[in-house]
């Protein structure tokens, strides 16, 4: 028997068939090699770099040297330094608040979807109510409150955990970044969830599962969930620039991170300080930035073209 | 001269799969006010060839290779865009598919109707709305002048289709290409529309080029028949000539294995029992027949149903009583006001053990709320379904766990009833596993490639997609996933319907030998009278949620006692000369 | 159509009452006093205020003083770090926030719809690769890169145009080309994508089988579908355009409401931050109900949620 299953032909699954649509689309693959270059250089490359936050105003608006690749800012800190590891506060504000979101979101709209009748129009009026309300207004507010709490917090776990202060300092400043983000960021996404549980739910696979007697869990997690995976897929890649564009709006605004931390964010505020003179300090930055948005965008397309998913209006 | 000939004409697919001849030397002609059927299933290359003549196939990946199509003296293959655009809608008109997304949703209807007119003629804006209205009489629009302002999504599909046809006659065009027109259509509409087209043929004087799949349709309308087959021509001739006397292999099969009123096989002929292909090395295909096909033809027609003499006294298996579904909308919070709708009005049904009940009624009529009320994958608000003695209404999820094996359920769409993240292997060693049966993995496996060869298929397959499956593959499968759990009662909501019908002919055979072989009891929910009648002891119609008719299959088609029932069996195309 | 609208104004209230539910907790808990960091406040002011807003009662009473405050008096309380009624202060930014906003609306528009009509029209050609990298770099470039760019190369060499300030017409130019920029990128996003949707439709090709000229097609058979998607995002985008970018605002120094906003937050302003939020909500609501009804009557498929059919 074992010989005999072992020369079936193995078929080739929808994800397998996404993988190889993927590949050949020139652009999202750019992206990808873009956004692991980017990845590399932020979390490993960057340990190798001088450190960011080291002070030299004799040294200050240096152009590019051996020692300093992209010269100087105005502290005299090095600035190829400072973007990398801004890189690390971006990506990373991007990646868990997406995160965040979609952890919410696929239990909420999978919940709402599959529960159906008065339970999920409850549960859409919420999200409607909540889409309603200016998202960049409640991030503003909900940051401005959870950063306030950050200076005790800071006090409070050195004190109790003995950990190091400046660590917990910047740690404390940027948690409330991702929650902030993250916890208004899932609203979109449970919609997008819940309408495809809905629709997967009217497919006949379904009810012929209902109809040979499985249960509720199996149907759900065998049937349902692998279905809806795909645009869940796609819409969360397409939500990770989304939420690094926001981090650097507040940061921008003096609402986001703060001195010592650094992020893209910060980098381009104060690099608008020295424009007439010192435009470098604008635009490296802001190419990092830039690249990093297009690659993610790039990428997320050309998921959304492989795995097939209808343009969801956002 | 005709008024139109297609001369070896070539149109080909180009795509990074390889080339497809979709359109392979296709040469045939239309007369002046003649009406031409070009039958084929799906693949045929009978709509392609219909879009090739306008220019309308999106190019790429559609390329016309070769040959040409003269239309009243004038060649229309490499016809600037300009010019041909000329003809578009003026001389030649299309009336397509689907009339349902055929019209633009977003104008009135006298605007899309009126269109052509003011595009091709000198008329004003007046001139072509009256035209447009009094066109729209014809066709059978009553009320035309109010109806008009209206938009599509107002009209019925039926009523749409009329207005497709009023739009592409207002021109009073020469030739008119009718792709599939009355396919998505219940058959009384069906038979309405075929009618106003003949009708408006001897009015109007217009030819009309007729692509269907159904030979019962084009043996009703045309004059002449064009029949495809794998981009090919195969066969042409008279409406006589093709139905009494078809030459070529792939006709005659085509012909027999089509169920009609009138079929007396218990199990039908095929195209293969006719067609032999065979592969060559340039890819293409020849067609030969099969020597002993007379022979494979002469041994089904001995199987010929023979009625019972003796009845024997039939145990019931299935009964419904008083059944009601009833679906509510609206009725929120400041949403719509609530609307009933009785889609299931106290049923009454009754299914004797190793029989087939056959249920008909047109779209909507709540024959498959029905089924599924039945199988308790829809709530119910009345009434009782026994099975087997024992009331199922009210049943827990757990009690209902042993009747889930019992009874089962094969869909319409063998698209989207199999989930296409699963293999073959995974989608049928599931419901074993619920169900617990066989005791280890070796076993329920043997089980799986046991059922998958009982549906003529091979444990090759075990590992695959059902993507990678054709239509009638997947729905082996489906049987297969069905029959996994053992039932004694299977419903067949509309199994066959989205099929061409050499692949209906194996599907239904395959349906046959299983309830032979296994004992099965059948629900057969289909729209089709003939199908239906093929496969049923007993038939239920079906009308707005209500059973017109209930009784024994032959005394029904032969000595029906609702009109609705005469209405229905009037309407079905037949191909008798 | 009545129920409609009365419908959608309950559904409005609703979206205010939560974003001031929200908003009013969030502000409390906010540590810190409204006035520590206030001197231009005097004690007398500082105490009356408490008193009128009863800052000194229990929480659950605040929570009704303020909106009770809006209905009977009209006033949306005072500005704790301005000392000015915030009632004011909105209708005294708000009108150059309009016209920053209707501004770069209408570029958007005049420049994005026209983009995304281009790029369906010849697609997959190197027009529409080209508008479509122009569109993703409107996205992903940030105002706050491109604005500080604009200052001093545009201001810089264009006459007439100032790097920042606020006062002749033209100085509305900048701003509104950089706050513009992303809806446009958007709206040519949306505005391809939704008519390539429509495109694809069959009632398309029957239009071209009765000899209607491409460009006819287009504007139409596809231009009205095709717009839905655009239409959809216009709505929010519309309010968020006109009730100020607080970016913008901060790059270009147009005293419009963004920058009274991020104060508001940054100075624990607590009725200011009311303020504001609740007179954005209330923008979003309008805008929203707007976009419905557009696009009810664009796409006459969609019957107004509460109509009878």
């Amino acid at each position: 028997m074992t010989d005999k299953m072992s020369s079936i032909p193995q078929g080739s699954s929808l994800w397998k068939d996404a993988r190889a649509r993927m590949a050949k689309n020139r652009f999202a693959m750019g992206g990808l090699w873009v956004i692991g270059i980017m990845f590399s250089l932020c979390f490993v490359f960057a340990w190798f770099c001088p450190d960011p936050n080291k002070i030299n105003l004799v040294n200050k608006f240096a152009s590019s040297s051996e020692e300093h690749w992209f010269g100087t800012d105005a502290l005299g800190r090095d600035l190829f330094a400072r973007i990398l590891y801004g890189g690390q506060v971006s990506i990373l504000v991007g990646l868990i608040a997406t995160a965040v979101s979609v952890a919410i979101g696929i239990v909420y709209g999978a919940v709402s979807g599959f529960v159906g009748g008065k339970t999920d129009a409850f549960m859409m009026r919420i999200v409607d109510t909540l889409l309603a309300i200016p998202f960049l207004v409640l991030v503003i507010v909900l940051q401005a409150t959870l950063s306030d709490w950050s200076g005790e917090a800071t006090k409070w776990i050195v004190e109790s955990f003995g950990w190091d202060k400046e660590f917990t300092a910047r740690l404390t400043n940027v948690v409330p970044l991702f929650f902030a983000l993250g916890l208004l960021g899932w609203l979109t996404l449970s919609r997008i969830v819940r309408a495809q549980v809905m629709s997967i739910k009217e497919r006949e696979f379904v009810e012929a599962a209902v109809a040979l007697g499985y249960g509720k869990t199996r149907i759900l997690f065998r049937h349902v969930i692998p279905n809806v995976l795909g645009p869940t897929v796609v819409y969360s890649t397409l939500t990770v620039p989304g939420f690094i564009m926001y981090e650097a709006i507040l940061s921008f605004l003096g609402l986001g991170v703060e001195s010592p931390n650094s992020s893209w964010g910060v980098l381009i505020k104060e690099g608008a300080n020295f424009l007439e003179t010192e435009i470098q300090l604008l635009l490296l930055p802001g190419l990092f930035f830039s690249l990093t948005l297009f690659s993610l965008n790039f990428l997320g397309d050309g998921l959304r073209d492989a795995l097939d998913v209808k343009a969801s209006k956002d | 001269m005709s008024l139109l000939d297609v001369k070896n004409l070539k149109t080909y697919f180009h795509t990074r799969a390889g080339t497809t001849r979709a359109v392979d030397d296709v040469s045939f002609s239309i007369d002046k006010k003649e009406i031409v059927g070009v039958v084929g299933e799906s693949g045929s290359g009978k709509s392609v060839t219909c879009h090739s003549m306008l220019g309308l196939l999106p190019q790429p990946p559609a390329k016309v290779e070769g040959g040409s199509v003269t239309f009243d003296g004038q060649e229309l293959i490499g016809l600037p865009t300009s010019l041909l655009r000329a003809i578009r809608g003026k001389r030649i008109s299309m009336v397509f598919q689907d009339p349902m997304s055929c019209l633009n949703p977003y104008l009135r209807i006298i605007d899309q109707v009126a269109e052509p007119i003011l595009i091709h003629e000198n008329a004003s804006l007046e001139q072509a709305e009256s035209r447009a209205i009094e066109m729209m009489k014809k066709v059978g629009i009553r009320d035309a002048e109010q109806r008009a302002h209206s938009y599509p999504h107002e009209f019925s599909g039926g009523m749409r289709q009329r207005v497709m046809i009023a739009m592409s006659l207002v021109t009073n065009p020469d030739l008119l290409l009718a792709d599939e027109p009355t396919t998505a259509l219940d058959v009384t509409v069906q038979a309405r529309i075929l009618e106003i087209l003949r009708e408006l043929r001897d009015d109007l004087g217009v030819a009309v080029l007729f692509v269907t799949h159904d030979l019962g349709v084009v043996a009703n309308i045309a004059d002449r028949v064009v029949v495809m087959y794998k981009g090919k021509i195969v066969e042409q001739g008279t409406v006589c000539d093709i139905f009494q006397n078809p030459s070529h292999p792939y006709v005659k099969g085509l012909l027999a294995c089509r169920p009609s009123l009138d079929t007396k096989y218990r199990i039908l002929p095929t195209v293969d029992d006719f067609l032999k292909t065979e592969d060559q090395a340039d890819g293409s295909t020849t067609l030969g027949e099969r020597p002993d096909a007379m022979e494979r033809l002469a041994k089904l027609q001995e199987e010929e149903i023979l009625d019972d003499p003796v009845e024997k006294p039939l145990e019931t298996l299935l009964e419904v009583n008083d059944l009601g579904v009833h679906f509510h909308s609206g009725g929120g919070f400041l949403g719509k006001p609530p609307e009933t709708v009785i889609a299931v009005d106290k049923v009454n049904l009754t299914i004797p053990k190793g029989k087939t009940l056959g249920l008909v009624g047109e779209s909507g009529c709540g024959k498959t709320t029905l089924g599924r009320a039945i199988l308790r994958l829809q709530q119910t608000c009345r009434g009782s379904v026994q099975y087997d003695g024992r009331e199922l209404i009210g049943l827990t999820q757990a009690d209902m766990l042993e009747y889930r094996k019992r009874m089962q359920i094969i869909f319409q769409d063998p698209y989207a009833s199999l989930n296409p993240r699963q293999t073959i292997e995974q989608t049928l060693i599931e419901p074993l596993l619920v169900h617990k049966i066989g005791a280890n993995r070796g076993q329920r496996r043997d089980r799986v490639v046991s059922l998958l060869e009982e549906v003529g298929l091979g444990a090759e397959f075990l590992l695959r997609y059902p993507h990678e499956f054709s239509g009638g593959q997947r729905q082996r499968i489906s049987v297969a996933r069905a029959l996994a759990v053992e039932p004694e009662f299977v419903v067949c909501d509309e199994c066959v319907s989205a099929m061409d019908v050499s692949v209906q002919a194996q599907v239904l055979n395959l349906l046959r030998e299983l309830q032979g072989k296994r004992n099965l009891t059948y629900l057969f929910i289909s729209h089709d009278l003939s199908v239906v009648k093929f496969m049923s002891d007993d038939i239920a119609v079906m009308k707005q949620g209500r059973i017109e008719e209930f009784g024994k299959a032959n005394e029904v088609y032969e000595n029906p006692q609702s009109d609705y029932t005469r209405e229905l069996l009037e309407a079905v195309p037949r191909a008798d000369f | 159509m009545f129920r409609f609208l009365i419908g959608r104004l309950f559904q409005g209230m609703l979206v205010l009452l939560a974003l001031y539910t929200i908003t009013f907790f969030l502000a409390k808990a906010m540590p810190g006093e409204p006035f520590t960091s206030e001197k231009n406040v005097s004690a007398e002011t500082k105490a009356n205020i408490r008193k009128l807003y009863g800052l000194d009662q229990p929480l659950w009473k605040q929570y009704f003083v303020y909106p009770k405050n809006i209905i009977t008096e009209g006033s949306f309380g005072i500005s704790t770090s301005k000392g000015r009624p915030v009632g004011d202060i909105i209708l005294q930014s708000f009108p150059n926030s309009l016209l920053l906003g209707l501004c770069s609306l209408a570029f958007a528009i005049a420049i994005g719809v026209p983009i995304g009509v281009l790029s369906a029209v010849r697609k997959n050609s190197w027009v529409d690769w080209t508008c479509m990298a122009i569109a993703m770099i409107g996205i992903c470039v940030p105002s706050f890169t491109i604005g500080p760019l604009l200052q001093i190369y545009a201001a810089a060499h264009i006459p007439g145009l100032k790097v920042a300030g606020w006062g002749n017409l033209q100085d509305v130019l900048l701003p509104a080309f950089t706050l513009g920029l992303v809806s446009a990128a958007y709206l040519a996003r949306l505005t391809r994508g939704g008519i390539l949707e429509v495109l694809s439709q069959d009632f398309v090709r029957t239009a071209r089988a009765k000899g209607v000229s491409p460009t006819k097609v287009i504007l139409k058979h596809t231009l009205r579908g095709g717009l839905l998607p655009a239409v959809a995002y216009l709505g929010p985008a519309f309010a968020a355009l006109i009730s100020g970018s607080f970016i913008v605002e901060t790059i270009f120094q147009v005293p419009g409401m963004g920058q009274h906003f991020v104060n508001a937050a940054t100075t624990r302003d607590e009725f200011l931050l009311l303020g504001l939020s609740l007179f954005f909500g209330f923008l979003i609501v309008v805008m929203n109900l707007l976009a419905d009804l557009l696009t009810g009557f664009l796409d006459p498929r969609v019957r107004l949620a509460g109509e009878t059919e």
